[in-house]
């Protein structure tokens, strides 16, 4: 992991390239717990309620977010073509790919939404209620920062020769987006599965 | 290491106006961290005193119990959040890269953005005194039920700015520790192995790696617990099938590691130090090193024993008690290492080292009752009185307080190429000692016989105590005294240090004091040990101070 020692007119920036895979893998690891701690209350807060769901609702709709599951974890293969194909420098397959990509994010949220709005009960109907909305919320917000961070990638890479040697800010988008996915599946398996 | 006599350097001087700006120089970036934590500090104890001015007479007289309330509470955030944890990281800041002889940190931008973080925290903090409502008035801790009740019924109330100010001051902790951790994997200088780094920056690393892996808890814990004040719902209100536990639980297994985010750096203060005064190799250096690691994996499973008192089931009891007396044997190694180091060695009572010394004795007595209330049935006696209080003060500040003083004290030299004035040094030195065993023991006393914490009156048989705790507490704040104007006098006037004036082994001995703003001119390379007093580097003379 050594750097050899870097000529004498070291800017900062040229460090920064540097380290973003570690530092962002880094950050990642930290992030995870906050879902963590999400998720262990919530099986707490399950495993102790005698009464999950509010009366008149048996669970959640499961084919829906089944759905749902399907498309993120496609978008998950699909952003990994789309990096080997910057890597092999084919940067107009990785456009179209990243773009791909981008599209069922936002289609995600979009059967996110309907969901919230179809939904037979509030946040406030206790626990149940509580832990749904935060938990989904919370993913939706990532997923909507995952948009936004590949919009950025894809708007750098429109500027000629930027992308050339591979660029690592696109592996940690790519690398968040696989983060997104993972977190969603456990999510997943937690309040629609059990 | 290099030769010491590296005359390349490029002296390019950090102008003034920088530390008052957006500035990527983690050297800046350490000064500011250093002197913002410290005003908070001053504002941290003031609220101290005007607490322990209350408790001089055991009716209620200064203030009122709600402000007394928000008193404590804000007394508690602000040292913890704004002085104990920023003034470390300014300390890291400006001592890692140089230590391991890079010439800045990994990110130099987030660096400045996760500093700026913290003023906004602090005059979030103070704002909230303006509130309708008045501040937090849960305790640090910030318990619910108490801290989702509202009963101003405003949408922004002191316990949501509360909230705020640690989610934002949260954000700031992963930035650096992100920061941090890279920079020490990445970007130490050829030849600088793991077991060549200098014990603070293994302390650093080992803190750190806690304040990654743990503080996300409380960030989630503080989500739900807003979501539970400002939109009704039902995480922790027992009220509604919530489970106010759950809140300790995530609470707890941050803030019981933040304890040794905090005392962490503390530990490789004292093994910097100790070593350069006693002229000595520091002993068991690789031993030490570890311990740090050690002090951190078994930290992170002690969190229960605050909780002894919780409905806490017995077999999670026995656990918790078991792993939080573990936590005494890496401690104790590095104790034991830090005698050992001055056994027999030449000792120079300088002020950095009086304050690691004054510092090592109150963290063996904080040891000494940690491990008391370890034990569950103990525990559950002292639960929520002053014993609990002493021991965390003998902790913060008898341990950690010194040791930051001591290791401004140290690296003063190095950061403005000026020598603070000794005598003055001494002086605050003696009056921090005498002013905090005076303030704190006190509350060991009182605590045994049950004197309740937070509760603004007292039966009159704990007012002899508590005078003499509140006669430390206004000694200890006329101790900043000297110490501030020793700073500023010397920083502006102080007769100039070569790069080296305590002839101490480091890296960052080896650059001009102050360092050229990227540090090496030409990057290290390491061959040497840490530590290596002795037979490279003697002090003979005790007028050292001139060389």
């Amino acid at each position: 992991m050594q750097q050899p020692s870097r000529s004498t007119n070291n800017s900062h920036q040229e460090a920064h390239q540097d380290h973003l895979p570690l530092g962002f893998l880094i950050f990642l690891l930290s992030e995870s717990i906050v879902f963590v701690s999400f998720f262990v209350t919530y099986a707490i807060l399950r495993l102790k309620s005698p009464h999950w769901f509010p009366d008149g609702v048996t669970g959640l709709d499961v084919s829906k977010a089944a759905l749902n599951t399907a498309i993120l974890i496609f978008s998950s293969v699909i952003i990994h073509f789309a990096e080997s194909a910057l890597k092999a420098g084919k940067v107009i397959t990785f456009r179209r790919l990243w773009l791909f990509t981008v599209a069922l994010g936002i289609i995600f949220l979009f059967g996110q939404a309907l969901e919230w709005k179809d939904m037979p009960f509030g946040i406030n109907a206790g626990p149940v209620g509580a832990t749904f909305y935060l938990l989904t919320g919370f993913h939706g917000l990532h997923v909507l920062a995952g948009v936004i961070l590949l919009l950025i990638m894809y708007i750098r890479s429109l500027a000629p020769g930027n992308y050339e040697a591979g660029h690592s800010g696109v592996s940690a988008a790519s690398l968040f987006w696989h983060f997104v996915d993972i977190i969603w599946i456990i999510l997943f398996l937690l309040l629609y599965i059990w | 290491m290099t030769n010491i006599a590296d005359s390349n350097q490029a002296h390019s001087k950090t102008h003034w106006r920088e530390y008052f700006g957006f500035s990527t120089d983690h050297k800046v970036i350490g000064v500011q961290y250093l002197v913002t934590s410290f005003i908070f500090f001053l504002i941290g104890g003031l609220l101290a005193m005007i607490v322990r001015a209350e408790l001089l007479t055991p009716q209620l007289d200064v203030v009122n119990r709600s402000l007394y309330n928000g008193l404590f509470t804000m007394h508690g955030t602000i040292m913890i959040f704004l002085w104990i944890f920023p003034a470390n990281l300014g300390l890291a800041n400006y001592l890692v890269p140089l230590m391991i002889g890079a010439r800045d940190m990994a990110f130099p931008k987030l660096n400045a953005i996760a500093f700026w973080q913290i003023p906004i925290v602090g005059i979030l903090l103070l704002l909230s005194f303006f509130l309708p409502s008045g501040t937090a008035q849960a305790g640090w801790w910030s318990y619910p039920p108490v801290s989702i009740q509202n009963p101003s019924g405003h949408l922004i109330n002191g316990e949501f700015v509360w909230l705020l100010a640690i989610a934002i001051s949260g954000v700031s902790s992963i930035m650096g520790g992100v920061n941090f951790v890279t920079t020490i994997i990445q970007m130490r200088a050829p030849g600088m192995t793991y077991f060549k780094m200098p014990v603070y920056v293994w302390t650093i690393f080992s803190a750190q790696l806690l304040q990654l892996f743990c503080l996300p808890a409380l960030t989630g814990a503080a989500i739900m617990l807003l979501f539970d004040l400002s939109f009704g719902t039902d995480f922790f209100s027992p009220f509604k099938n919530g489970d106010p536990i759950i809140y300790q639980h995530l609470f707890w297994f941050y803030s019981h590691p933040a304890v040794y985010v905090m005392a962490l750096p503390a530990f490789g203060v004292f093994s910097e130090v100790i070593p350069a005064f006693a002229r000595k190799p520091l002993f068991g250096y690789k031993v030490v090193a570890v311990s740090s690691f050690i002090i951190a994996i078994v930290g992170t499973f002690v969190w229960a024993h605050h909780m002894f008192a919780s409905a806490t089931p017995n077999w999670m009891r026995i656990f918790f008690m078991a792993s939080t007396m573990l936590v005494a044997v890496p401690t104790g190694v590095k104790v034991f290492a830090w005698v050992a180091t001055l056994w027999k060695g030449k000792l120079h009572l300088d002020t950095p080292m009086l304050f690691c010394l004054g510092g090592i004795v109150m963290f063996l007595f904080a040891g000494i009752t940690g491990v008391m209330m370890a034990s569950a049935p103990f525990d559950i006696h002292v639960n929520n009185t002053y014993f609990v209080v002493g021991h965390f003060h003998y902790v913060v500040f008898g341990t950690v307080t010194m040791a930051i003083y001591g290791g401004i004290y140290f690296w003063f030299p190095k950061i403005t190429g000026r020598m603070y004035i000794e005598s003055w040094g001494k002086i605050h030195f003696w009056l921090t000692f005498l002013g905090a065993n005076l303030n704190f023991f006190p509350m060991h006393p009182v605590g045994l016989q049950g004197m309740l914490r937070r509760v603004s009156s007292y039966d009159p048989q704990y007012t002899g105590w508590n005078i003499v705790a509140s006669l430390g507490a206004f000694l200890l704040g006329m101790s900043t005294l000297p110490f501030v104007a020793n700073i500023i006098s010397s920083w502006l006037r102080g007769h100039k240090v070569g790069n080296n004036p305590w002839l101490a082994s480091g890296l960052e001995w080896t650059v001009s004091s102050p360092p050229p703003v990227e540090n090496f001119a030409e990057i290290p390379i390491v061959t040497r040990e840490p530590y290596d007093y002795g037979e490279q580097i003697s002090r003979v003379n005790s007028d050292l101070h001139s060389i």
